[in-house]
């Protein structure tokens, strides 16, 4: 039985060997146009990161099937920076520079895109980066697919005023850029709305806490002072699991102190029992209980392609739908994949998004976006209790903060990232 | 019979303030939609409307059951396997069917007109939330059904609760005199947490009574005073909490490190392990037997240490039994083998977090002299302690723990009383990895079981094993409740990540003190 596995195992071997020598023979006549993947598939993001490499690899196979682009096939570059954020620039400089790739999607946290930020910069490509962020960038070779906090925490903060009557404000976040910028950001709008100092508590914990007794507790103890509190959430990912636990397990209900979080989809809440948890929000650009035809379309093709009818879809992999489709009528427009031409095609381009309306890319390398909010449903769905009117223009430099408030990022007329509308000059403030 | 009489008797009474215009009828039409304020206006309609089946539909709104048709707003429940009539009860059929939608404005309008319809219900447990549900509404509508409550109640805990109740729901009522404010105070004084605290706060700041204020202000100093007494009780209880797990966590490495020496990176590892191997019998249970689902974690225990057990032993064997004497090459195996492990879970399992339920004894918490615990770390505390009590009887009273200390102490002279030193080994190894793979098993409880698990804990366990003295598992017990404790009691001062790098420097300057920890081994085998 053995030897005839064996064998059979030998055979199919050989036999791939050989479509694979074939189709690289194919693919050298053909000429394919290289895309670059940069996910982490090992370490803390791959939690995040690997189903991101798994839409691209979809989205990219689909394009193929309709005949590729230019009149050639798509070829993805997979390679895995494992988390590791000096690993994210080497492995871009590997991208771009040995297998030459047109153009890369990747990264999800700030620091990783930090770190490749040089090298697209020197080797002149393209990078979408698909994730919520704090702002205050923007650069020529990045495309910014993700939200800026005027797209996803600056609304949701305004749905609590306006909806729950929140007075008092628990700003609690993991310690690192993205919360920091963004707690910035939210204190400078709260008190411009006339919140008092004293209503608003600011805290971090390490990546990875596990252990949120106390804080759970200083939350329930902050919410006591006889005004409606809400907890704004910029914990990162892993932590959030045991936190929610915690908020569970002491009895907090999202009546009485509602969570709104910015980093908890449905990819999140699928490790967690969500019954306790029914009704604490979130804010994003995109949920998969959102009922359009697009929308219903891609969730199918996603279970398809995973195998998977519980694979869940969630807004970074919304972000890289819009960016990817965004590139490729890009160069179609331009007629070619050099990079100076696809940056200059790319403002303007327009991509129904899949929740109904159509993002346009604007010459400040942002999107724009509907902004959803949605409560969490005993199922680990989501469902949008509230939608923004229309489509939100992603602000690269926050208005409330005073070193960017006057900066403009414009990279079709002005040529800048930073451009200080006072001084009348580019280079920041 | 006689409490559905006084029921509708009380709600009948409650009715005029709301419902002079809406009948059940308009109440029914109004849930039947899809605007929240017509689905709040409908869940107060029917509350105050006297309606039989008034309890039964909200029920069914508050767990999602509650459908209607948009066609002609009909209502149904879904309830077993099929469909009522909301209003009438009778089995009924339906398609095109939509849930009426809840968000946390209904949910809340739900939990009030809830409270009042069960304040009346037999079971005290469920009056009692009524009065709490009532308390946190303060709708004057429900003073009525809260006055015919108190008469009735003789359970004393509730009657506290119904009273505290009455308190709010007087003074959040427009037009209250005087007297009665300053008589409700001192009920409400008496709940003595958060919620009664923000009531007095209130007051003490906007009443236009003086005297009112005052008693307030007296109030809300009893209240604090207490307060105080129970967050720095509750910051020793989360310490103890914190430092059970650390427990847990390191007291597997207390054996590898601790008594053989070996640096061991895949510690953390074995943890993870355990948790998994928890998800892979919470898994079978949810398919093949759900009855033992409240079981599982019992069950899991020693199928988690004989995974990580046996892993354990094959590291031992594969790896580790030739890098013996060479720690630094040991270090970086283990370390090796931890990434490797990691890995192949992920590869396995997925990237991402695998749920692991609770069983019903281990959510929530309880009240124990003001102090809120919950049960799930009471018993990991519980659960750490006896893991403790279990590995020192195997190390001090079974013949293995004897062979285990005679080679660890003197290697050559265990050997030539006839031991079989390498089998000691393997086995002293699988039993640090299997305690490891046990602590996974309560870390599922409140951790992610994810393939990074492991990584969280690898430090700390550490720092505990070198801070209670290498070798010696009273030291361990000592360093993980310390540890645990002192970072409680930094962390409400100094923030989360202050009080991590605060207990740091405190150890690092201890070890310079105390290169041997708090209970250090004494003995030739130590000397060498």
């Amino acid at each position: 039985m053995k030897t005839v596995k064996t064998w059979v195992s030998a055979a199919a071997l050989a036999g791939g060997l050989a479509m694979a020598s074939l189709s690289a023979g194919a693919a050298r006549a053909q000429e394919t146009i290289k895309v670059g993947i940069l996910h982490s598939l090992s370490g803390t993001m791959a939690i995040s990161e690997t189903t991101l490499k798994d839409a691209m690899l979809m989205l990219i196979a689909e394009q193929n099937k309709r005949g590729g682009l230019l009149g050639k096939k798509l070829e993805p570059v997979v390679v895995d920076p494992a988390s590791n954020w000096p690993l994210f620039a080497e492995k871009a400089r590997e991208l771009i520079a040995k297998d030459k790739v047109s153009a890369v999607f990747g990264c999800w946290t700030s620091v990783s895109r930090k770190s490749v930020l040089p090298v697209f910069k020197e080797l002149n490509s393209i990078l979408f980066y698909p994730v919520q962020y704090e702002g205050e960038e923007s650069e020529r070779n990045v495309f910014y697919t993700g939200a800026a906090p005027n797209q996803q925490a600056i609304p949701a903060v305004d749905y609590l005023m306006k909806e729950e009557k929140v007075e008092r404000w628990v700003l609690e976040g993991t310690d690192y850029v993205y919360p920091r910028t963004t707690n910035k950001i939210l204190e400078a709008y709260l008190k411009a709305k006339g919140v008092k100092p004293e209503d608003i508590s600011i805290n971090y914990t390490p990546f990875g806490q596990s252990d949120w007794q106390t804080r759970v507790s200083a939350i329930k103890s902050f919410g006591s002072a006889g005004k409606k509190t809400a907890v704004v959430s910029t914990i990162n990912g892993d932590a959030n699991v045991p936190f929610y636990k915690e908020l569970a397990n002491q009895g907090i209900k999202a009546t009485d102190i509602p969570v709104v979080a910015f980093s908890v989809g449905e990819e999140e809440l699928a490790g967690i029992d969500t019954k306790p948890l029914v009704g604490h929000l979130a804010a994003w650009n995109y949920f998969e209980s959102i009922d359009t035809p697009e929308n219903k379309a891609f969730i199918k093709q996603w279970q398809d392609y995973k195998k998977n009818p519980k694979a869940v879809t969630n807004d970074p992999m919304e972000a890289h739908y819009i960016g990817f489709n965004m590139w490729v009528k890009a160069v179609e427009k331009a007629g070619t994949v050099d990079p100076d031409k696809v940056i200059a095609a790319l403002p303007g381009t327009e991509q129904k998004n899949l929740t109904g309306g159509t993002s346009t890319m604007l010459p400040n390398h942002h999107i724009t976006k509907p902004v959803f909010i949605g409560e969490i449903k005993d199922d680990g769905q989501f469902d949008v209790v509230n939608k923004t009117e229309g489509l939100i223009p992603g602000e690269a430099w926050s208005k409330q903060l005073d070193g960017s408030k006057d900066l403009e990022a414009d990279w079709v007329k002005l040529n800048c990232g930073n451009y200080n509308t006072k001084t009348k000059k580019c280079g920041g403030a | 019979m006689i409490r559905i009489l006084l029921l509708s008797l009380l709600l009948g009474l409650a009715a005029p303030a709301l419902a002079q215009d809406a009948g059940p009828a308009d109440a029914y039409a109004r849930l039947a939609s899809d605007s929240y304020g017509d689905i709040e206006a409908g869940i107060a309609g029917l509350a105050a409307s006297g309606e039989p089946r008034a309890g039964a539909v909200l029920a069914a709104l508050a767990d999602g059951r509650l459908l209607y048709r948009p066609a002609d707003r009909a209502l149904f429940i879904k309830q077993g396997g099929g469909l009522v009539d909301a209003r009438t009860g009778a089995p009924a059929q339906g398609d095109g069917l939509k849930p009426v939608r809840a968000n946390n404005k209904i949910r809340r309008a739900l939990d009030a007109a809830q409270g009042q319809l069960n304040l009346a219900s037999p079971d005290p447990g469920k009056r009692r939330e009524a009065a709490d549900a009532v308390f946190k509404a303060r709708d004057p509508v429900a003073l009525p059904a809260l006055d015919a409550a108190l008469g009735r109640e003789s359970d004393a805990g509730v009657k506290r609760a119904l009273a505290a109740a009455r308190a709010a729901v007087l003074l959040a009522k427009p037009g209250t005199p005087e007297a009665d404010r300053l008589a409700a105070l001192p009920a409400i004084q008496a709940r003595g947490d958060g919620d009664a605290i923000a009531i007095l706060r209130g007051l003490a700041a906007g009443d236009p009574s003086e005297a009112v204020k005052a008693a307030a202000a007296r109030g809300i100093q009893a209240v604090e005073t207490r307060l105080a007494v129970a967050a720095a009780a509750q910051n020793v209880w989360y310490g103890i909490s914190l430092g059970s797990v650390l427990l847990l966590a390191a007291i597997g490495l207390a054996i590898t490190f601790g008594v053989m020496g070996i640096i061991n990176m895949a510690h953390g590892e074995m943890v993870m392990l355990g948790a998994y191997t928890t998800y892979l019998v919470q898994d079978a249970i949810r398919t093949h037997a759900p009855g033992l689902f409240d079981w599982s974690l019992a069950i899991s225990i020693p199928c988690a240490f004989l995974v990580a057990g046996a892993v354990g032993v094959a590291i031992e064997r594969g790896i580790i039994r030739f890098l013996y004497g060479r720690p630094l090459e040991t270090l970086l195996a283990t370390f090796g083998v931890s990434l490797i492990l990691q890995q192949s879970v992920r590869s396995i399992f997925g990237p991402t977090n695998r749920e692991v339920g609770s069983p019903a004894f281990m959510s929530g918490s309880f009240d124990f002299a003001g102090l809120a615990i919950t049960w799930g770390r009471m018993w990991i505390v519980l659960f750490a302690l006896g893991v403790f009590l279990g590995l020192l009887f195997v190390l001090r009273k079974t013949s293995f723990g004897l062979k285990t200390r005679a080679v660890t102490q003197n290697r050559r002279m265990a050997a030539a009383m006839g031991i079989r030193t390498p089998w000691v080994d393997a086995m002293t190894f699988g039993l640090g990895s299997g305690i490891a793979g046990i602590a996974g098993v309560a870390l599922s409880q409140i951790d992610n079981v994810s393939p990074n698990l492991g990584q969280g804990y690898i430090i700390d366990s550490f720092l505990v094993v070198v801070f209670g003295g290498v070798g010696n598992l009273w030291g361990t017990l000592v360093a993980a409740l310390t540890l645990g404790v002192a970072n409680k009691l930094f962390e409400p001062y100094f923030g989360a990540v202050l009080a991590k790098i605060a207990l740091l420097i405190f150890i690092i300057l201890f070890i310079q003190k105390r290169p041997r920890g708090l209970f250090a081994l004494k003995g030739r085998a130590v000397e060498s």
